[in-house]
């Protein structure tokens, strides 16, 4: 089988097979922590972290594991991991963990990570694995940010509020705020903006899909005409 | 020879399962002393912030004891540290827990002075509506400092520690009547306590080594 070019890697993870977006995988962290951008993104670089690991595990130990308990392997390596990612927050990154922490176990139920592995890591050798890992758990990563910062904008007039707790006390200047009188959509933040927001987001996906498709139709049947420029 | 794929399948699980076992163990091992760290710090700043900082010497996590008051304290079993300086009492911590929380109990620290009046109420742990009802949090809104700073069972009188909505003296949210209104019960309720138990709050025996979070934050 031969490689698959980096460039198609990336692609896929942040956009054509996005897990979050275009999988669907991984729902439940996904509507449960973006309650805000900060949430979202130490999830998902919780889950990113996982996924390079157990990708690259697995990648390494794609032909020394039977394909008999291939499932039961894999499911192991990745408990093992997120149970070291999630002592490691503990202990690093207590008051985040405090928001997230219900949440960590639950990267072991995220089906994108068995996904990965079963459908990527145990076919392919470390270096694209390791890409692989990196890309999916970016785009992934970019769907949740998004996802919880426009429910914080839209619920809570903030955007990264308390970035502080992630990334130190430089990102405080990163905070912002709508302003002291914003009233805030409650529905933003209760779980249904959650669903809201995600059917929201993959209508944009696939909207602009759609442009990129039609220009490109477009372009081929009659080269010599400049489409206008559309804003997605 | 038809076993031995088998053997050989369960020693790779076997194996695999053994390392992952190692790798929590070593894991845990390191990060077990920060852990402990962080969840003392963090009930350390928690504590600090109702108690001036100025008139505590001792260290509070551990002149700990345990009282039981499901009635007015709301759980079965409900801690107390001790705050002294010099020896001398200044105030007690309670965590009681308000039992009817719109979204299920809400876990409370709440420090009394030695003359009564209350140091300061905080939410360790709750529920609520977020936008509503969780404006109790003092990340959220300032509400829980402005009503309960200083506040006494004289000042309101007892009769009055109830919302405005009731005919009391402690302000609502608009949209959220039940969250304070049960904290404002369980306030009171924990005055009363450290009233009924007085001297013997700060004359019992410490009991020793803090005790395990469970899950608190």
């Amino acid at each position: 089988m031969a490689d698959k070019p980096y460039g198609s890697i990336v692609s896929d993870g942040l956009w054509t097979n996005n897990q979050a977006l275009v999988a669907l995988l991984g729902l439940c962290p996904l509507l449960a922590t973006t309650t805000s951008a900060t949430n979202g993104l130490g999830m998902g670089l919780a889950t990113t972290c996982v996924l390079v690991l157990s990708n690259v595990t697995i990648s390494l130990i794609r032909n020394l594991v039977r394909p008999e308990v291939r499932l039961p392997v894999f499911v192991l390596v990745i408990a093992s991991f997120v149970t070291a990612v999630e002592l490691t927050m503990k202990a690093f990154f207590f008051e985040l963990y405090n928001v997230l922490g219900l949440f960590i176990p639950l990267i072991v139920t995220n089906c994108a990570i068995i996904g990965r592995a079963e459908a990527f890591a145990s076919k392919n050798k470390l270096d694209r694995s390791l890409a692989d890992g990196l890309a999916m758990g970016m785009g992934f990563t970019l769907v949740l940010m998004t996802l919880g910062g426009v429910r914080e904008l839209l619920g809570q007039g903030t955007l990264f509020y308390q970035a502080d707790l992630l990334l130190g006390e430089a990102a405080k200047g990163l905070a912002l705020s709508v302003g002291p009188d914003f009233q805030g959509a409650l529905l933003a933040i209760l779980p249904p903006g959650a669903f809201i927001g995600l059917g929201l987001l993959i209508a944009l996906k696939n909207l602009v899909d759609k442009r990129v498709q039609q220009r490109q139709t477009a372009r081929t049947e009659a080269p010599e005409e400049q489409e206008p420029q559309t804003a997605g | 020879m038809k076993k031995a794929p088998v053997l050989i399948a369960a020693f790779i699980l076997g194996a695999f399962a053994v390392g992952g076992v190692g790798l929590v163990a070593i894991t845990h091992e390191l990060t077990d002393e920060r852990i402990a760290a962080n969840v003392r710090a963090a009930m350390l700043r928690k504590v600090q912030a109702i108690v001036p900082a100025d008139l505590m010497d001792n260290d509070p996590l551990q002149d700990r004891i345990e009282v039981s008051d499901p009635d007015l304290l709301g759980a079965p079993t409900t801690q107390v540290y001790r705050v002294r300086s010099g020896g001398d009492p200044v105030a007690v911590i309670l965590d009681p827990t308000v039992p009817d929380g719109y979204a299920g109990p809400i876990k409370l620290l709440v420090s009394v002075k030695k003359d009564g009046t209350l140091g300061g109420v905080r939410v360790l742990e709750h529920h609520e509506t977020p936008g509503l009802g969780d404006k109790i949090d003092e990340k959220k809104d300032d509400w829980i400092k402005d009503q309960f700073n200083g506040r006494s069972l004289g000042n309101p009188p007892e009769d009055k520690w109830l919302v405005k909505r009731d005919g009391g003296e402690f302000d609502q949210f608009t949209g959220a009547t039940v969250t304070p209104r049960s904290i404002v019960k369980a306030v009171k309720n924990t005055l009363l306590f450290v009233r009924e138990q007085g001297e013997i709050l700060y004359d019992a025996p410490a009991i020793a080594a803090a005790p395990k979070q469970e899950g608190a934050s």
